[in-house]
């Protein structure tokens, strides 16, 4: 077994990397990666999933650049890089992802916890054992997010929390929330914020879905009535919890630049289904072909700028403001997409449910309504533009929250 | 920025060298002034070439480095950022593409050592009317006498005055629109028969239309071969139409660049007028246009330098993309500068006029997104 640790050869590791998926993922999940949205989605684990799961768990792969002494892979960028093309080859998917705890909430702790906060809660992440979930935004603080109110006041051994927290996405099926409470409200809004770690199973927590214009969603209404946390739970300094929470949305941004996009099939294929070709073998509309056109050109491009990003740092896997600007592209081209599949299936672009419409077409108006939250959720494009203002181009900060 | 080789990356930082301290805004300004009859400064240009810059892409047996065209690209970024004016695109690239490419022994020889060197000026000519449509060609190749009689009309030439040679594309079968029947022909300036008349274009560089009044020619001036001149043609555009991208890319970041620096300079009700948000949006979207079109130039151009199968996409994607950029930026840097960019002693004006120029060149946003969506089978 090679060190992956170390300077070694990444086509060895490869090599490695191949030979233990094909040991280890189960033949009837290969091709499936729609399981992972499954298991995203609270689904059962069972059967060879759940072998698949454990397999994971133990090489500690699900976070392969987490280090190994805290269950993680250990691996190096580029090694991460590497084996996530030997999953993609093989149709493999990552089991472990459910939740935010690997995405956002896991490398904050790395970044910004205490050793024994690290133990406690990093192995459960990689082993899959916990699911995380967020509590961020308020009813009176969605873009303005240090206007939250929610207070944790300090009971002697224990915080105690108050208030209510709103698009906690998977809150009903968490089992931690990583939230921002108020700790001291004497002092300018963004110096009384803390990063507090509470346990959801507890009697002052409540937990109520929220319907959304798509219909159900993973979105909840999260209330905290008394609820505790124990006083070595809070990630970071007290009143620190700005420039803790700031570096987790920067986490969750890079998970929000389109990777996924490079997966799908190329538009043209629906609009030559729905609308056909002329004579000549252009698109029958051709005001939906230039846009069609534009809307593919913007998808390459955005891919192309991925690409470029990850080859110029190198495998170094370190977000940057740059996501920023990525988060907005991959925005644009989903919606863009979204808009131009409805358009293309003209009245079957209309389906809301039942058998009138196959279920590509209602899945399709579906997404086009649920994908409208990607320009609001994680700092709306607005919000990325004031940090792009600020960040890269150094315009003066108008708002003082970026 | 692509992953430069360490070559690539002292070639760049060359480059940027001489343009900001050789060749700056106020360069071409003075140019301009002058009313220089060829749009660009030859001492200038025999400056590049003496670093080497016109023979980037020509191979080392005919008097070049062989570099590749994402290291022409980097030094069309760096002149482009400072709107250097030359035929470093229009001859160093375009034409010598067309040479390296399709080019016969005694062609190459006769004239890539001199395009390496900077003592000839070669360029192409393609279009007929107004608009980039190089399959349109009416322009006749009739045999006759020893080879044939070309007659009809070229228009905006670029270096067209400038050139001693020009690769033509003339019709020897089919009828316009066809990519059957054209032919290329490497036809010299100096060629009885042809008359080339000055361009005055509003971005002040070097164009001709030109006559084609039964002007004969050999045999062996055929580039490539009779009647099956399209695909040469083609993928020649392409690497003039990426060439392009790139100047347009350090253009659109220059303009942005000066942009910015008056947004934070620039005081109005006692604050820098980048302080408000409905400026501070419109440049962040510009940065992020900015982005996406680096990605698209460096892509096509590195793809023409493997010759992989989608490099035609890629040059199309690069144009349409960069060209929608500049446009936003070259308008946007007149209007953020409000008063100060609408008189002609400010560049802002300069980077406007050049936009339009390099738009139209090798095809604008129009022709590129109806040919990429050919390309992609719709």
């Amino acid at each position: 077994m090679a060190d992956f640790g170390g300077e070694v050869d990444l086509e060895a590791f490869r090599t490695e990397a191949r030979a233990w998926l094909e040991a280890n993922l189960p033949v009837s999940l290969r091709g499936k990666t729609s399981l992972a949205m499954a298991v995203m989605e609270g689904n059962p684990v069972d059967g060879d999933l759940l072998l698949w799961k454990q397999a994971m768990a133990e090489k500690g792969w699900g976070t392969p650049t987490w280090p190994k002494e805290y269950g993680g892979g250990g691996l190096s960028g580029p090694q991460a890089q590497v084996l996530q093309q030997e999953m993609n080859r093989i149709g493999g998917f990552n089991p472990l992802a459910a939740g935010m705890g690997i995405s956002m909430v896991g490398p904050t702790i790395l970044e910004y916890g205490t050793e024994a906060q690290k133990r406690r809660h990093i192995p459960r992440i990689c082993k899959g054992e916990v699911r995380w979930c967020l509590g961020y935004s308020e009813p009176g603080a969605g873009s303005d997010l240090a206007a939250l109110q929610t207070r944790a006041v300090d009971a002697g051994n224990q915080w105690v929390v108050n208030g209510s927290k709103i698009w906690t996405s998977g809150a009903q099926y968490s089992d931690w929330c990583g939230c921002l409470v108020r700790t001291n409200p004497e002092a300018r809004k963004h110096d009384g914020i803390s990063f507090l770690l509470i346990d959801m199973h507890q009697p002052g927590v409540e937990v109520r879905p929220i319907k959304l214009i798509a219909g159900a969603s993973p979105f909840c209404e999260t209330f905290f009535t008394d609820a505790r946390a124990e006083k070595d739970e809070m990630l970071g300094e007290e009143n620190n919890g700005w420039t803790v929470g700031k570096r987790l949305l920067q986490h969750e941004r890079q998970g929000q630049t389109g990777g996924a996009l490079m997966r799908e099939a190329p538009l043209s294929d629906l609009a030559r289904a729905y609308v056909g070709l002329d004579d000549e073998g252009k698109l029958a509309d051709r005001d939906l072909r230039t846009r069609l056109a534009s809307h593919m050109i913007d998808a390459k491009a955005h891919q192309l700028t991925i690409a470029r990003v990850q080859a110029e740092a190198r495998g170094s896997v370190n977000p940057s403001a740059a996501a920023s600007g990525l988060k907005n592209s991959a925005t644009h081209v989903a919606q863009t997409r979204a808009e131009l599949s409805l358009e293309i299936m003209g009245s079957r672009g209309l389906g809301w449910e039942g058998d009138g419409f196959t279920s590509q077409e209602l899945e399709t108006v579906r997404g086009w309504l649920g994908g409208k939250a990607m320009s609001i959720y994680g700092g709306s494009q607005e919000i990325q533009n004031n940090i792009i203002s600020k960040r890269i181009l150094g315009l003066p900060d108008m708002t003082k929250s970026v | 920025m692509a992953v430069l080789t360490e070559e690539q990356t002292l070639l760049r930082d060359a480059a940027r060298n001489w343009a900001q301290e050789k060749s700056p805004v106020s360069a071409f300004r003075k140019m301009r002034d002058s009313g220089a009859p060829l749009g660009y400064d030859p001492a200038a240009f025999a400056e590049m070439a003496a670093m080497g810059w016109a023979g980037v892409i020509i191979p080392e047996a005919y008097g070049g480095s062989d570099f590749g065209y994402l290291s022409l690209g980097l030094i069309l970024e760096e002149t482009g950022r400072t709107l250097t004016a030359s035929p470093l695109l229009a001859s160093s690239l375009a034409a010598a593409s067309a040479l390296i490419l399709g080019g016969s022994e005694a062609q190459k020889q006769a004239w890539l050592p001199k395009l390496a060197e900077g003592e000839a000026v070669a360029t192409l000519a393609v279009d007929e009317g107004p608009r980039h449509d190089p399959a349109g060609v009416k322009l006749k190749a009739e045999k006759g006498g020893a080879g044939y009689v070309l007659t009809g009309e070229k228009s905006f030439v670029l270096e067209g005055m400038a050139a001693s040679v020009l690769v033509v594309s003339a019709r020897t079968g089919g009828k316009p629109g066809d990519t059957d029947g054209i032919t290329l022909f490497l036809v010299p300036a100096d060629a009885a028969g042809m008359v080339r008349k000055p361009l005055k274009l509003a971005d002040s560089r070097g164009a001709a239309d030109i006559s084609f009044q039964g002007v004969s020619v050999g045999a062996d001036a055929v580039l490539g071969e009779e009647g099956k001149g399209w695909a040469l043609l083609d993928k020649t555009l392409d690497r003039a139409r990426a060439g392009m991208a790139a100047e347009m890319l350090g253009a659109a970041h220059q303009a942005f660049d000066m942009t910015l620096d008056y947004l934070k300079t620039r005081v109005q009700f006692d604050q820098p007028i980048g302080g408000f948000q409905a400026l501070q949006h419109r440049a962040a979207h510009m940065f992020g246009q900015l982005e996406l079109s680096r990605s698209c130039v460096e892509a096509a151009l590195t793809a023409i330098d493997q010759d992989a199968p989608d490099a035609a996409q890629l040059a199309s994607l690069a144009k349409a993309k960069m060209g929608e950029t500049l446009y936003l930026v070259s308008n946007e840097t007149i209007q953020m500068h409000g008063g100060i960019g609408m008189t002609d002693a400010h560049d802002a004006g300069f980077y406007l006029k050049r936009a339009r120029s390099a738009e139209a060149a090798y095809g604008g946003r129009a022709f590129h997104r109806d040919r990429y969506a050919t390309l992609n089978g719709f």
